[in-house]
């Protein structure tokens, strides 16, 4: 059978946490992707995502940017995307989340605002 | 229903991928373009999800059938299960897309809830039916026109 696949790599940037994503988020793997972000918020509240390989993602993936989202602004801290693929941007925009996430079209771009 | 297609599948997330294969492969021989592939394949999803998680209330619980069919005007989905019906209607469209004037912190706080799946099924397929039939399962029917085709 196949499965869906999302690989995922954090990088400590100092002042930033920085995760690159890519594959596929679905519900299948949401909860690998949720857990990986509550870590790196348990460590830092200023995060980016560099998404730019990420070929598909559902609501399911949504909700883990946005529980990302919400703990970081509670500690005053942000998250930023780096890059995000079509299919990001689309499904932010479907969602109505889009202007939540400032957008940079680098990831030294991203990391460098914060 | 004109060449039928149908999968069988038990209600588990990691069978979504399996699902969305399935759809991807009938839209492409329908000659829909990749972007509404994607469409479809998010829909048939987000629908299976909500399936798992709403109908059902857990993974494992049941089957999710799953079937297209092509016409000389539609591409149409349907979704059944056995599971608990419930009531679309009452499900209220996301927060972020309701209009209202509401800054990041509140947006971010009421979009725990769901709702967010089905504001795509109705966003992107052309025609979304739920109906109640006890006996074959509680279908879901998600239709895209043809026209739609590059």
């Amino acid at each position: 059978m196949t499965e869906s696949i999302v690989n995922i790599n954090v990088e400590d940037m100092k002042r930033v946490e920085l995760v690159r994503v890519s594959g596929r988020i679905d519900s299948s793997n949401a909860a690998q992707f949720d857990n990986v972000l509550k870590e790196v918020a348990g460590r830092k509240h200023n995060v980016v995502l560099e998404m730019s390989g990420v070929d598909y993602i559902s609501s399911a993936g949504l909700r883990a940017m946005i529980a990302l989202l919400r703990e970081c602004k509670k500690h005053k801290g942000d998250v930023r995307l780096a890059n995000p693929s079509e299919r990001v941007v689309e499904v932010l925009a479907l969602a109505g989340l889009d202007s939540l996430f400032e957008v940079h079209d680098t990831e030294a771009s991203a990391v460098g605002s914060f | 229903m004109a060449n039928e297609q149908v999968l069988t599948v038990p209600g588990r997330y990691k069978e979504i991928k399996r699902i969305c294969e399935f759809i991807a492969a009938g839209a492409a021989q329908a000659g829909f373009d990749d972007d509404t592939i994607f469409h479809l394949e998010l829909c048939c999803d987000e629908a299976s999800t909500n399936i798992i998680e709403h109908a059902y209330g857990e993974e494992g619980a049941g089957n999710i059938v799953i079937s297209y069919a092509l016409s000389d005007d539609d591409f149409t989905i349907v979704l059944r299960d056995n599971g608990t019906a419930f009531n679309p209607d009452a499900v209220p469209p996301p927060p972020s897309v309701t209009g209202d004037e509401l800054t990041s912190d509140e947006l971010t706080d009421q979009l725990r809830i769901g709702g967010l799946g089905l504001h795509f099924i109705r966003n992107l397929m052309d025609e979304v039916r739920f109906t109640s039939d006890r006996l074959s399962g509680t279908p879901l029917i998600m239709i895209k026109r043809l026209g739609t085709r590059q």
